[in-house]
């Protein structure tokens, strides 16, 4: 008897730890498209950029040895992916949407092409930080292991949400994103802020991705992902194009995603794929709840062509 | 800092425009206008929709580039090549729509494009700025409050703060009081005039409303079709003779004889009708009213309160959340057939988006109502295009629709031809229920007085027309009874013997307390 509820509470712990662990690409990419959709433009191509941010920091840990470096070149390649999306979306009557789905599928294809020889070596890891120091259990000991890039994350949130109140580019980027006859009034270069705005959002994302493979799970294969981009875009909805919401929206698809692994460690094997949808269910459920046929969502930026 | 003392001691600038040109393509829309701003002035810039009032304050503002022409600001040739060298010369434009960001505050708006507005920004300092800004003026607005919960007029009036606040010391007003009550008109109108009687500003208004014109302005200049068309102390000419230099010497169709008779029986009414918008709060709240055969209702308010949706409800565009409508003394279920029986037409407001198939040809949206009857489709399912192009042919002549022809796509037309395109489609067959909604807006004289004698003749054969509009004087010349619509409900009824301009607009800037 003893042993299930200790297992529950290992349940929720692992949970937890889980949420912690697995949210940080959530949060990366969510704020990299909060970024983007504040500039007022959707960019559905984030799933292909972490996808090719986790390819290209990995081979770029496996080629050098340095890790933190592989974290860098995987946020210039979203920027530079992202920059491709920016400047196709710049042209006239282009959709950012259908940009959007062909970038997600030319940077997966792109990844899985130039990251074959990839597979089989292995990268150093990011180092963590063992916050779980003053605890005996081994339980929250592995829970309170954290990877320095999900505090980076988290102080990020904090400072764009800082940032997007109070300096003169947060207010250009929300005037460019609600009103382009205010920005044009304005005299702003609506293009060029946008394109900042995106290849910013592709950078963070990149960064998203180089934690899938150089922290957890760790490896580079085509399955990494599993869909966590598109997911991040619909995050943001939830969060309302907020930072901070941003990041505890992205602990609770963290801890959905964590839930099968969690219960199975827990020794609760049945339905584990069940399980493991969780983070589609959570997806489909946020979607149905912000839609509604009679309601505009509240806060979305003017300009983004989901809020249209 | 120094915005406040600016403000005082430098003078308006005093600005003339000669011979300035403008071409788009083949089209000349300025030909050598020349105008003359002496600092202080509150000048009038009149002329229909179409005569080049945009493009000419467009060019001086830096929007567009002139072909040929020159601005001397104080005796100085200046080249202004965007907005911002505008900004800099102390040129300033409140522009007809609105151009704030509705998600920000009044404090981030008014702060949004000032000079050195530094990397990170020092909200304290620049708070007790604005707040001596702002005792300086003569309207103040609360620094906290976001944007999207302002009233139009408020929203105007910080419009024009934030021109002042950016420095600029000569404003041009594009037509600010289209979205305001009356009252609210009156008093920012007002205000401004108090500004350039002190000679703080000087104000160019872009208006076609001559009311406005006579009672605020000092001087006045009229475009026609891209040339100068008078100019003069408003004080010296009268409004005939405002008329004659808006619209040429051409005759206005005129205004349609109104047969005196009883309205006969309700066929539209409308009970207890509760609709949302989009964010789910309720924009008409229990509103009931009958139209009755042979009457024009005429539903007056300023925008926003309720009328879009309401139009949308009777539309079928969208659902009710409470109340029924009746038409012909029976439940009107919006579907094609009931609209077919029951003969209700409807002109909805930007007929281009709600009226009209973009893509579709001319001749395709004038036979929208009927494509699928003898004898456009044989058998109810093969198309007679024949027949379909020989009737829009007919409609075409009959209201004057101005298109390259028949099978031009209905969005190549200007929006007055578009206007009667979708008019003369609810009017082709015989309507018993009319329903339009801001029928003239953005129309020339010419059309204005067309479209509205097309609205009276059908009222004069006993169709129940329920007509609403933004426009007051629209409402007070056409409709037979007058209601007022204020945050989704009727607050006013007037018959129109008895309609006084100031009651009404009384009830229109009525708020519930």
């Amino acid at each position: 008897m003893e042993g299930t509820e200790l297992g529950w509470w290992g349940v929720l712990i692992a949970v937890i730890g889980g949420a912690i662990r697995v949210s940080t690409p959530y949060l990366f990419v969510s704020l990299g498209e909060t970024l983007t959709e504040k500039s007022g433009r959707v960019n559905l191509g984030l799933e292909g950029v972490l996808v090719m941010g986790a390819m290209s920091g990995y081979a770029t840990a496996v080629l050098t040895g340095q890790p933190w470096l592989g974290v860098l070149v995987a946020g210039c390649a979203g920027a530079l992916l992202s920059l491709v999306h920016a400047l196709v979306c710049s042209l006239p009557r282009v959709n950012d949407i259908a940009v959007g789905i062909a970038l997600f599928i030319f940077g997966t294809g792109l990844a899985f092409f130039l990251g074959k020889p990839f597979i089989n070596p292995s990268a150093p890891r990011l180092p963590d930080l063992d916050l779980g120091w003053w605890s005996d259990s081994p339980h929250i000991q592995s829970a309170l292991q954290i990877s320095p890039l999900f505090l980076f994350g988290f102080a990020l949130a904090l400072f764009l949400a800082w940032a997007l109140k109070n300096t003169r580019w947060g207010l250009v980027l929300r005037t460019v994103g609600d009103s382009s006859e205010a920005a044009q009034a304005l005299g702003y270069n609506i293009t060029l802020v946008r394109i900042a705005g995106t290849v910013a959002g592709g950078f963070l994302a990149g960064v998203g991705g180089s934690y899938l493979s150089l922290y957890f799970p760790g490896t580079w294969n085509e399955g990494l992902s599993s869909g966590q981009g598109l997911m991040a875009v619909a995050l943001v909805i939830f969060a309302r194009w907020d930072p901070v919401r941003c990041f505890y929206a992205s602990l609770l698809f963290g801890g959905a995603t964590a839930l099968g692994p969690a219960l199975q460690s827990a020794g609760v094997t049945a339905n584990y794929y069940l399980y493991g949808a969780a983070p589609y269910f959570l997806t489909l459920a946020v979607l149905i709840y912000s839609a509604s046929p009679r309601k505009a969502l509240e806060g979305a930026p003017g300009e983004v062509s989901i809020s249209r | 800092m120094n915005m406040v003392s600016q403000l005082a001691v430098e003078a308006p600038p005093s600005v003339s425009i000669k011979g300035l040109t403008k071409r788009f393509g083949a089209l000349t829309a300025l030909d050598d206008v020349a105008m003359e701003i002496r600092p202080g002035a509150f000048h009038a810039l009149l002329g229909e929709n179409g005569a080049g009032k945009s493009t000419l304050v467009k060019c001086l503002m830096g929007t567009y580039r002139a072909d040929a022409g020159h601005v001397l600001i104080d005796g100085q040739e200046a080249s202004i090549a965007s907005p911002r060298d505008a900004q800099r010369l102390g040129l300033g434009m409140v522009y007809q729509h609105f151009t704030l960001v509705s998600s920000m505050t009044v404090a981030e708006n008014l702060v949004q494009g000032e000079a050195g507005l530094g990397a990170i920004i020092d909200w304290p300092a620049r708070r007790e700025r604005l707040t001596a800004f702002m005792a300086d003026m003569p309207f103040r607005l609360e620094l906290d409050r976001q944007v999207s919960t302002l009233s139009a007029g408020e929203k105007q009036k910080l419009e024009i703060l934030k021109q002042l606040h950016l420095g600029s010391r000569f404003l041009v007003l594009d037509e600010p009081t289209s979205v305001l009550t009356p009252d609210e008109a009156d008093q920012i109108l007002g205000l401004m005039h108090q500004l350039t009687d002190a000679g703080r500003i000087s104000v160019v208004l872009i208006s076609h409303k001559l009311r406005e014109v006579e009672a605020y302005a000092d001087e006045v200049t009229v475009l026609r079709q891209g040339r100068l068309a008078g100019r003069g102390q408003v004080g010296s000419l009268d409004r005939s003779d405002m008329v004659r230099m808006m619209v040429g010497e051409d005759q206005l169709a005129a205004s349609a004889p109104r047969v005196t008779h009883d309205a006969g029986e309700a066929l539209l009414s409308v009970r207890g009708l509760s609709v949302e918008d989009d964010k789910g709060v309720p924009a008409v709240r229990d509103l009931t009213l009958d139209v009755r055969s042979g009457e024009i209702v005429g539903i007056a308010g300023v925008s926003g309160n309720g009328q879009t949706e309401f139009v949308e409800v009777l539309a079928g565009q969208r659902a009710e959340t409470g109340g029924h409508i009746e038409a012909g003394g029976r439940r009107y279920g919006k579907t094609r057939a009931e609209m077919r029986a029951l003969g209700i037409k409807l002109l909805p407001e930007a007929p281009l988006d709600n009226a009209c198939v973009r893509g579709m040809s001319v001749a395709e949206n004038l036979s929208l109502r009927t494509y699928d009857t003898e004898p456009m489709a044989r058998g109810g399912i093969w198309l007679n295009r024949a027949e379909m192009r020989k009737r829009a042919a007919g409609l075409i002549a009959r209201f004057h629709i101005k298109t390259q022809g028949p099978d031009a796509a209905i969005e190549t037309l200007s929006g007055g031809n578009v206007q009667r395109t979708v008019l003369a489609r609810e009017l082709s067959e015989k309507a018993r229920i009319l329903i339009v909604q801001n029928p003239c807006f953005g129309l020339d004289l010419k059309a204005v007085a067309e479209i509205r004698r097309q609205i009276v003749d059908a009222r004069n054969e006993g169709t129940a027309v329920l007509l609403i509009s933004e426009d007051l004087d629209e409402i007070l010349e056409l409709a037979d009874r007058i209601l007022v619509m204020s945050d989704g409900r009727i607050v006013y009824e007037t018959p129109r013997s008895e309609a006084d301009l100031q009651e009404i607009g009384h009830h229109m800037a009525h708020h519930e307390e």
